[in-house]
C-alpha cells in the first residue's frame, strides 16, 4: 500500500499562555512512500516524527494536509478504519491478558462480515505468533517476558488484524544494545516476509540506516531530505543532515573559499571549483582524511583509538567545531605518535562546504571525481 | 545481628504495646466474656463458662432483626455504592470542563458534618406537623401516594437508611476510583483504538482490569463498613431502634452494652464475636473471588 501524505500540517495550541502561540510540530509534509517499503523517519527529540505517525495512524488529526493510503483519502477516517497496526514505543501490552489473549484482542474487535470464528482467530494469532518466533510464549503474562519478547508480541498484536500501514514507534529504544541490533534484524526479515509497508521512527541514525529502504530526516517539523540511507549520507543537503547522520560524527571547521580554493586557518586544503568565495562550514567525514605527512590540513596529534581493521586518530584544530576530530584510517598506516602534529590530505567527495548563515550545501566540482 | 535484632525489638516495643493494651488484650477479653454465663461487670462475678450466650443472643427477635437489617444494608448498598461510584468516575474522567468542580461537588458529602446532614434527609423524607417532607410532597405532586418514610412502613425506611448510606460513602469511593482511572496509562487506550476496541469493549477488557485492586480494596472495606453500620441508622431512626426495627448488628452490641436494656456484656460480646465471624467469612470468600478477577 502506497502511503502519500500531502502537505500535512499539524499545530498545536502553546501551553504557555502568555505567548499565545502554535507549536508547529509538523510543517507541510509532503511525502509519498512506495508500496512494500520500509522507510524510517529519524530526527532528535522533538523533531515532529513521533506526531507524523500519530497523524498517519490517525490518533491525532492533522490540521491541514491530506494523508492517502493508496487512492484512499483517510485524512478523516478514524484509526480502526485505517487498517494501520501500530508497535508502541513500550510496546503497550496489556498487562492484565496473556500473550495469546493480546495478540488475539484485535481480532476480537471485529464486526460485521470480518467477524472470525474462534478457530479461524486460534489460526491467526497462531500465524503471527509463528511470524515473529513466540509460538512456546502464548500462556505467559507480558510481565514474564523479556524486554524483546515483548516487543514480538507487540510486533505480532500489530501484524494480527493484516493491516495495510505497520508503524513502529521507536520499536528498539527499549531494548539493549546487543538485543537492539538482533531485534533490528528480525524487524527487517519480518517487513521482507510480510511485504507491508511500514514506517518506523527513531532517533538513532545507526538504526534507521542499517534497515531502512528509505529515510526520512527531520527537524523542528521539517522534512529535511529524503532518499536512501547511503544517499543521504553521500549527498547531504545542509549541514544539519551531515551532523546528524554517521557515527563517528562528521567533523565540522570553520572554513572559506577564496579563488575556488577551501582554505582553513590560512591553509589551502582542497581545490573547490566552483564555489563562491565567501566564509564557508566544511565539513569532513571521518573517513575523508587521507594521511599523508605532506598533507595540506595540520591538526596537533591526541591520540589514536585501535579498532582492529582501521585506527581512529584523535586530534584536534582551532578551527574545528568539535572538541575532538576523528578520522579514521587503515591500520596498516604507521602514524609517528612522537609527532605533535599530524597532516591530512582531504578526499573531495567526503568533504562537503556548507554556507556559513543558512546551512545550505554549496556544491562544487572536484578536479579528481568531478561534480560532488 | 544479634544485637540488631534486639534493637529491633526495641524500637516495636511501643506499638506493640499500644496495640496490646488496646486492641489485642480487648478482643481476646470479648471472646472470654462471650463464653462466660451471667457475667456481672459490677461484681466481676459469672455462672458458668459454656455457649448459653450464642444461643441466647441467635434466639433473641432483635438480633435476627438486626441480623437482617445489616445484611439488606450491605447486600444493597456496597454494589450499588461501588457501580455507582464506578459510573461517575468514569463520566468525570471522560469531561475536560467543569471536572473540578464537580470532583468538589461530589466529595462534599465526605467532609460534611453529620448532624448537618442528618438534618437535611429530616428535610427530604420527615413527616412533621407542618410538612410532610420534601420527598412526599415530591411524590404527591406527580399523583402518587405520600409515605411515612421514618416512622411508617419497614421498606420505606430501609430505604431510607440504604440512600444515606450509598450516599456518604460514596465520595470516597469516587475519590479512590477517580484517580485509579487517571493512573492507567493513556497508551493503552491509544492502543485499543487502533486496533478498532468499542468503548464499552475498552470499559470492560482494559479500564476494569486496570483499576481492579482499587474496586477490590473498595469491596472489602465497604463490606466491612457496612457490617459496622450503626451511627447511619441513629442518625435517621434515633437511638430506640429496636422499636423502629431498624436496629443493626452493631447497634444490637450497643444496646446490650449501654442501652435501655442494657447491663448485659456477655450477651453484647457473643453478638461481636458472631459479626467477626461474619465479616471474616465473607472477606475470606472477597479473597477468593479476587484471585480471579483482579490483575496486580
Amino acid at each position: 500500500m502506497k502511503i502519500v501524505l500531502q502537505n500535512l500540517t499539524k499545530k498545536f495550541p502553546s501551553r504557555n499562555k502568555k505567548e499565545r502561540g502554535e507549536v508547529i510540530a509538523v510543517n507541510n509534509f509532503d511525502f509519498e512512500i512506495p508500496d512494500g517499503k520500509l522507510v524510517g523517519l529519524l530526527g532528535p527529540s522533538g523533531c515532529g516524527k513521533s506526531t507524523t505517525l500519530n497523524l498517519i495512524c490517525g490518533l491525532q488529526k492533522p490540521t491541514a494536509g491530506k494523508i492517502f493510503f493508496g487512492d484512499d483519502d483517510v485524512t478523516n477516517l478514524p484509526p480502526e478504519n485505517r487498517g494501520v497496526g501500530l508497535v508502541f514505543q513500550n510496546y503497550a501490552l496489556y498487562p492484565h491478558l496473556t500473550v495469546q489473549q493480546n495478540i488475539r484482542f484485535p481480532l476480537e474487535n471485529l464486526k460485521g462480515a470480518d467477524k472470525l470464528s474462534k478457530e479461524d482467530m486460534l489460526k491467526r494469532v497462531y500465524e503471527a505468533a509463528k511470524l515473529v518466533q513466540i509460538e512456546e510464549l502464548m500462556e505467559r503474562k507480558p510481565s514474564e517476558l523479556s524486554g524483546g519478547q515483548q516487543q514480538r508480541v507487540a510486533i505480532a498484536r500489530a501484524l494480527v488484524k493484516m493491516p495495510r500501514v505497520l508503524l513502529l514507534d521507536e520499536p528498539l529504544s527499549n531494548l539493549d544494545a546487543r538485543l537492539r541490533l538482533q531485534t533490528r534484524e528480525e524487524i527487517r526479515r519480518i517487513q521482507k516476509e510480510t511485504k507491508i509497508t511500514t514506517i518506523f521512527v527513531t532517533h538513532d541514525q545507526d538504526e534507521a540506516m542499517s534497515i531502512s529502504d528509505m529515510i526520512v530526516v527531520m527537524k523542528d517539523g521539517v522534512v529535511q531530505q529524503i532518499g536512501k540511507p547511503q544517499e543521504v549520507y553521500d549527498n547531504p543537503v545542509n549541514l544539519f543532515v551531515a551532523k546528524f547522520l554517521g557515527t563517528p560524527p562528521i567533523n565540522v571547521f570553520e572554513g572559506s573559499v577564496r579563488e575556488n580554493m577551501l582554505y582553513i586557518d590560512s591553509e589551502a586544503v582542497l581545490d573547490v571549483k566552483g564555489a563562491p568565495d565567501g566564509p564557508v562550514s566544511v565539513a569532513i567525514r571521518p573517513e575523508g582524511f587521507i594521511l599523508r605527512e605532506d598533507g595540506p590540513l595540520h591538526c596537533s596529534l591526541g591520540r589514536l583509538e585501535v579498532m582492529g581493521r582501521d585506527v581512529s586518530v584523535v586530534s584536534s584544530h582551532p578551527c574545528c567545531e568539535n572538541t575532538a576530530i576523528r578520522s579514521i584510517i587503515n591500520a596498516e598506516n604507521k602514524v609517528d605518535l612522537a609527532s605533535e602534529t599530524v597532516g591530512f590530505a582531504l578526499k573531495p567527495a567526503k568533504t562537503f562546504l556548507f554556507n556559513r548563515e543558512t546551512g545550505e550545501r554549496v556544491y562544487f566540482t572536484s578536479s579528481e571525481s568531478g561534480r560532488m | 545481628m544479634e544485637k540488631n535484632n534486639i534493637k529491633g525489638w526495641l524500637y516495636l516495643i511501643p506499638a506493640f504495646l499500644f496495640l496490646g493494651v488496646f486492641m489485642i488484650y480487648p478482643l481476646v477479653d470479648v471472646f472470654v466474656y462471650s463464653f462466660e454465663e451471667g457475667y456481672n461487670s459490677a461484681s466481676q462475678t459469672f455462672f458458668g463458662v459454656g455457649t448459653y450466650n450464642y444461643s441466647y443472643v441467635l434466639h433473641d427477635p432483635y438480633f435476627l432483626q438486626a441480623v437482617k437489617n445489616t445484611f439488606i444494608l450491605v447486600i444493597i448498598t456496597v454494589p450499588l455504592s461501588t457501580g455507582l461510584a464506578l459510573l461517575i468516575s468514569v463520566g468525570l474522567s471522560s469531561i475536560k470542563p467543569l471536572r473540578e468542580l464537580f470532583q468538589t461537588i461530589y466529595f462534599l458529602p465526605y467532609v460534611t458534618n453529620t448532624l448537618a446532614v442528618g438534618l437535611v434527609f429530616m428535610i427530604l423524607f420527615k413527616k412533621t406537623a407542618y410538612s410532610d417532607g420534601l420527598v412526599n410532597l415530591l411524590i404527591t405532586a406527580f399523583g402518587g401516594k405520600g409515605v411515612d418514610f421514618i416512622d411508617g412502613p419497614y421498606w420505606a425506611k430501609m430505604f431510607v437508611l440504604c440512600f444515606y448510606t450509598i450516599w456518604v460513602v460514596m465520595p470516597f469511593k469516587i475519590l479512590i476510583l477517580t484517580s485509579a482511572l487517571a493512573s492507567v496509562n493513556q497508551v493503552y487506550y491509544n492502543a485499543a483504538r487502533v486496533d478498532g476496541t468499542s468503548r464499552f469493549r475498552i470499559f470492560r477488557r482494559i479500564t476494569i482490569p486496570m483499576i481492579s485492586p482499587m474496586i477490590f480494596y473498595l469491596v472489602i472495606t465497604g463490606f466491612i463498613g457496612a457490617f459496622k453500620a450503626y451511627s447511619d441508622a441513629v442518625a435517621l431512626f434515633g437511638t430506640d431502634l429496636n422499636a423502629a426495627e431498624m436496629n443493626t448488628i452493631v447497634g444490637y452490641v450497643y444496646d446490650m452494652l449501654y442501652g435501655d436494656s442494657g447491663g448485659y456484656p456477655s450477651y453484647a460480646s457473643a453478638a461481636a464475636i458472631i459479626l467477626f465471624a461474619i465479616v471474616l467469612t465473607i472477606t475470606c470468600i472477597n479473597l477468593l473471588v479476587s484471585k480471579k478477577h483482579v490483575h496486580y
